[in-house]
C-alpha cells in the first residue's frame, strides 16, 4: 500500500482521528456545556440580546445547573461543580442585568471596549503569571510575585520621573529598565534565601510581599506623600501603539487598534516564552530541573545557576508587568495598588496548568471579570461595589471548580541539596 | 548547650537530601526553652537594625525614632515604681499598689494590649493550621468577615440581656470566621487547592462584599446618610472595660479572652487527639493517612479553627472599642492586623508561649507607630506605618533564615574548609 501524501495528509487525518475520540455525550462533555449555557444565561441579559423578561436566563441557568448536576452524579465533580456554579452565577447576574436599566447596560456592556479593558486588565496578569511560569517550571514557587508586581510600579514609575529630566519623553524606556532591576533584586532575595538557604519558600515569598509593600510605601510616602506623583506622567508613561489599517476595521479596530505597547509586548511574552520553554533545549534543562533536579544533575546541569536565572528573570517579568500598570495604565501610584494582582496571575498559572497559552486563556478570564467590574463600577450604582470581588470570586472557583486537579513542576517547592 | 552540640543538632535536624522540609522541621522543634528564644531575639534585633538604614535614608536618627516609638507603647509603665493608691476594677475599693495605673505610659500601655489582642488571635490562626503544613494567610478576611457579623448581631438585638448579647455576638463572630476560612479547608480537602491562593481571594472578596454592605445605600449602612458607616452596636453588647477610661479606648476584658485563648491553642495542640492527628499530618501527610488518619478531615477542621480564633479577633475588636465599623475600615489597608499576626506567629515559632511574646512585641510597635502616639516632629506617623511594614518583612525574611542555625552552620563550614 502506498504510503499517504505526506503533505497535509497526516495533519488532517490526525485532526479527524482527535475528534472521533471526542466522547460528545461523556458526563465531562455534558458538563462542559453546562458552563457554556451558564455563561449564555449571562450573555442573553446583556447587549446586544438584552432581553428583558427573566425567563431565559432563568431558565438557561436552571439548564446548566442541571447538566453540572447530571455530570457531578456521574462522578465529573470538577466539571459538574463548575457548571452548577456557572448556572447559579449565570442566573444571578442575569438578573442584576435585568435590573438595570438599557441604557446604563449598553453604556457598561459594549463589547469593543470590554475586550479592549479586558487586555488592559490581563496585561500584568500576564506578566505575572509568565514570571510565575519561569519560576515554577525550575521548581521554585514564587508567592513573592505580587511583591515583585508592585516593587515594578513604583520603581518603574521612580525610575521614569527621575529620567524624565535628560531622556524626555522616552523616560518610560528609564522605567522599565528600573522596574527590571527592582524586580530582579527581590528576585535574588528570594533565589538566595530559596535555593541557597533552602528557607520553606512560601515564608520567603511572604516576606518579599511584606517588604516590597513597606518599602515602596515608605519612599512613596517620603517624596509624593504631599502631593501625590506628578501629573504630566501621561507623557513620558508607556507609549500607546496606534495600528491604522487595524483601526478602520469595524469592530478589531475599536480592540486593537489603540493599544499600550506592553500588552503587544505581552502577546509576544506568550509566544517567546512558549517556544522558549518547549521548543529550546534551555526550557528542556529548565524544566527538567523543575521535574526531576536530581536526573538534570546526574546528565550535568548545574540545577543550582539554571534556579537563580530562572528565579531572577521572572522577578525582572514580573516587575515589568508592575510598570505597566503605573506607567503605561494609570500613570500614577498608590501604596498597595497591585491589590492581589499578582496572586491572580498566580492563581492563572495554576488554571493554566503551568503551560503558556492555557495560562494566558485564564489571564483574559480574569482580566474580563476586572473589565467588567470597573465598567460596572463606572456606571452603575451602589451594587456594582459587589462586583469588584467578581474577579477574585472568579478565580476561586477556576481553580477550585473547573480545572481538573493541576500538577505542579514535581520539584516545585524542593530545596536542591547536591549530593 | 555548647555552639558544638548546637551545630551537631542543626545537622541531624536537616531534611534528607532532596525531601520536603516540613514546617516542623524549620520551627517549633528544632530549640526548646532559652535557646529557643535566642533565634527570634537575634531576628528582632536584626530586622529593627536594617530597618534603622531605612530612617537613615531620609536623614533621621534611628535611636531617636526608636525612643520616640519606645514612649508610646507605654511598655515603659513597668519601669516606673513607686507608691500609688489604686482602684480596684469594678469596684470601688483603694489598695496600695507600686505602678501608677492613672499614668500616661499606662494609657499608651493600654493601647498596646489593646492591639495585641486580635494580634494574638490572628497569630493563632496562622499557627494552627502551620502546624498542619498548611499556610492560612488569610487572617485578614477572616477578621473582618467576623467583624462584620459581630456588628451586625451587636446593633440588632437591642434590649438583650448584656452578657447573653455579648456571648451571641462573640460566637456569631467566630462561626463566621469559621465559616470563611472553612470555605478554604473544603476546598484544600476535597480538590487540593492551593490555600495561599484560595485564602488571598477569600480576603478580597470579604473586603468588597462588605464595602458593599456598608457602603451608600447598602444593607447594613448606619441611620446616618451619606456616611458609610454602620450603626453603633447596643451598649449592653459592649465588653466591660477594666482599666483606663470607658469613652477613649480604655482595655477591655477581651485580653484575657485572648490569653485564654492562647493556653486552648496549646492544650488543642499538646494535650489533645486532634492536635496530635494535625502535627501528625503537618508532619507527613502520607504517613498520617497510612496511620489511619483522614487527611481531608484535619486539613478542613485546621482551616476551620483557624478561622475561629480570627473571627473571634473581629468580634472582641467591634465589642471590645471599635463600635462600628465604616467602609473606609476595611477598604484601607493600613488596618492589616491579619498580616501582622501572620509575622508574629512566624516569630514566636508556633508555640503558644512564643505567640503570645511576638503578639505584644507587634501590638508595641503598631501602637508605638500610630498616629495617636507618634510624636509628629520625629518621625511622621504614615512613613511610620510603612517602617512597621519593613520591619514586619524583614522580621519574616528572618525567620526563616534561622539565624542560629545559620551561625553554626557557618562555624560548621570554616572548621571543614580548615581541616581539609
Amino acid at each position: 500500500m502506498a504510503p499517504p501524501a505526506r503533505t497535509g495528509g497526516d495533519d488532517v487525518t490526525a485532526l479527524t482521528a482527535r475528534f472521533e475520540r471526542v466522547e460528545w455525550l461523556s458526563p465531562r462533555a455534558i458538563g462542559i456545556y453546562g458552563i457554556f449555557l451558564g455563561a449564555l444565561a449571562f450573555w442573553f441579559a446583556l447587549p446586544p440580546v438584552m432581553t428583558r423578561s427573566p425567563v431565559l436566563p432563568v431558565a438557561l441557568g436552571i439548564l446548566a445547573a442541571c447538566a453540572g448536576i447530571w455530570s457531578f452524579s456521574r462522578d465529573e465533580h470538577r466539571v459538574g461543580g463548575g457548571a452548577i456554579a456557572a448556572g447559579i452565577l449565570g442566573i444571578v447576574l442575569g438578573l442584576l442585568a435585568l435590573r438595570s436599566s438599557t441604557g446604563n447596560l449598553k453604556d457598561v456592556v459594549v463589547w469593543s471596549a470590554l475586550f479592549a479593558a479586558m487586555l488592559r486588565y490581563a496585561t500584568p496578569l500576564v506578566f505575572a503569571a509568565i514570571g510565575g511560569l519561569y519560576c515554577e517550571r525550575s521548581g521554585v514557587v514564587n508567592i513573592a510575585l505580587e511583591g515583585m508586581l508592585l516593587s515594578g510600579a513604583f520603581f518603574g514609575l521612580w525610575a521614569a520621573i527621575w529620567a524624565h529630566g535628560w531622556a524626555g519623553n522616552a523616560a518610560w524606556l528609564v522605567g522599565l529598565a528600573g522596574a527590571a532591576l527592582a524586580g530582579m533584586a527581590f528576585g535574588a532575595i528570594h533565589a538566595v534565601w530559596a535555593i541557597h538557604f533552602k528557607v520553606d519558600q512560601i515564608i520567603s515569598g511572604t516576606a518579599i510581599n511584606f517588604l516590597s509593600l513597606g518599602i515602596t510605601g515608605y519612599l512613596f510616602i517620603d517624596k509624593y506623600g504631599d502631593t501625590g506623583t506628578p501629573g504630566d506622567i501621561t507623557n513620558y508613561g508607556i507609549p500607546d501603539i496606534h495600528i491604522g489599517f487595524i483601526s478602520r476595521i469595524p469592530f478589531f479596530g475599536a480592540i486593537f487598534g489603540q493599544l499600550n505597547l506592553m500588552i503587544w509586548l505581552s502577546f509576544l511574552l506568550v509566544i517567546g516564552t512558549w517556544i522558549f520553554v518547549f521548543r529550546t533545549p534551555y526550557g528542556l534543562r529548565m524544566r527538567a530541573v523543575g521535574e526531576h533536579p536530581r536526573a538534570a544533575d546526574t546528565v550535568g546541569i548545574d540545577v543550582i545557576r539554571v534556579r537563580y536565572i530562572a528565579v531572577i528573570s521572572s522577578g525582572a517579568i514580573a516587575a515589568m508587568g508592575g510598570c505597566y500598570l503605573s506607567l503605561g495604565f494609570v500613570h500614577s501610584f498608590n501604596e498597595g495598588m497591585t491589590q492581589g494582582i499578582g496572586f491572580i496571575g498566580l492563581a492563572s498559572l495554576v488554571f493554566g496548568k503551568w503551560r503558556p497559552f492555557p495560562t494566558f486563556a485564564a489571564t483574559l478570564l480574569f482580566g474580563f471579570s476586572s473589565a467588567l467590574a470597573d465598567r460596572l463600577d463606572a456606571y452603575g450604582d451602589q451594587w456594582s461595589t459587589l462586583f469588584q470581588a467578581l474577579p477574585y470570586l472568579m478565580t476561586l472557583i477556576a481553580v477550585a471548580g473547573v480545572v481538573g486537579r493541576s500538577i505542579a513542576p514535581a520539584a516545585s517547592g524542593r530545596p536542591y541539596v547536591k549530593q | 548547650m555548647s555552639d558544638d552540640e548546637l551545630a551537631e543538632e542543626e545537622f541531624e535536624a536537616a531534611p534528607p537530601a532532596g525531601e520536603v522540609p516540613s514546617p516542623q522541621q524549620h520551627f517549633a522543634s528544632r530549640f526548646r526553652g532559652v535557646t529557643g528564644a535566642l533565634g527570634p531575639l537575634a531576628t528582632v534585633v536584626l530586622a529593627f537594625f536594617v530597618s534603622g538604614i531605612a530612617i537613615v535614608a531620609i536623614g533621621k536618627n534611628p535611636l531617636r525614632v526608636y525612643k520616640a516609638f519606645w514612649d508610646g507603647t507605654g511598655l515603659n509603665f513597668f519601669i516606673h515604681f513607686g507608691s500609688h493608691s489604686v482602684r480596684i476594677p469594678f469596684s470601688t475599693t483603694h489598695v496600695w499598689f507600686w505602678w501608677d495605673t492613672a499614668s500616661i505610659s499606662a494609657q499608651n500601655l493600654q493601647q498596646t494590649l489593646l492591639t495585641t489582642t486580635p494580634i494574638i488571635l490572628t497569630a493563632l490562626a496562622l499557627a494552627l493550621p502551620f502546624r498542619a503544613g498548611l499556610f492560612n494567610i488569610g487572617g485578614q478576611g477572616q477578621y473582618w468577615v467576623g467583624s462584620i457579623l459581630t456588628v451586625w448581631v451587636g446593633e440588632s438585638f437591642i434590649g438583650l440581656n448584656g452578657p447573653v448579647h455579648i456571648a451571641l455576638c462573640l460566637l456569631v463572630g467566630t462561626l463566621g470566621g469559621a465559616g470563611w476560612a472553612g470555605i478554604a479547608g473544603f476546598l484544600k480537602a476535597q480538590w487540593g487547592v492551593h490555600e495561599v491562593i484560595s485564602t488571598i481571594m477569600l480576603n478580597w472578596i470579604a473586603i468588597w462584599t462588605i464595602s458593599y454592605l456598608l457602603g451608600q445605600g447598602g444593607p447594613l449602612q448606619g441611620s446616618q446618610p451619606a456616611i458609610p458607616v454602620s450603626n453603633q452596636i447596643a451598649d449592653a453588647a459592649k465588653l466591660p472595660i477594666f482599666w483606663g477610661p470607658k469613652l477613649l479606648q480604655g482595655l477591655s476584658i477581651g485580653i484575657f479572652i485572648a490569653l485564654a485563648m492562647l493556653v486552648v491553642y496549646w492544650l488543642l495542640i499538646n494535650r489533645s487527639t486532634l492536635g496530635y492527628e494535625i502535627r501528625a499530618v503537618g508532619f507527613n501527610p502520607d504517613a498520617a493517612r497510612y496511620g489511619g488518619m483522614s487527611v481531608a478531615r484535619n486539613y478542613f477542621l485546621a482551616m476551620a479553627i483557624a478561622g475561629a480564633f480570627a473571627g473571634l479577633a473581629g468580634a472582641i475588636d467591634m465589642l471590645g472599642w471599635r463600635y462600628s465599623l465604616g467602609q473606609l475600615d476595611v477598604e484601607n489597608q493600613a488596618g492589616q492586623i491579619g498580616f501582622i499576626g501572620l509575622a508574629a506567629a512566624l516569630l514566636g515559632r508556633n508555640t503558644a508561649l512564643g505567640v503570645g511574646a511576638a503578639s505584644l512585641l507587634f501590638g508595641a510597635l503598631l501602637t508605638g507607630t500610630s498616629g495617636r502616639q507618634l510624636d509628629q516632629s520625629i518621625f511622621r506617623p504614615d512613613l511610620a506605618g510603612d517602617l512597621t511594614t519593613i520591619i514586619q518583612g524583614l522580621v519574616v525574611l528572618f525567620v526563616g533564615l534561622n539565624l542560629l542555625g545559620l551561625a553554626a552552620w557557618w562555624r560548621r563550614r570554616r572548621g571543614r574548609v580548615a581541616t581539609t
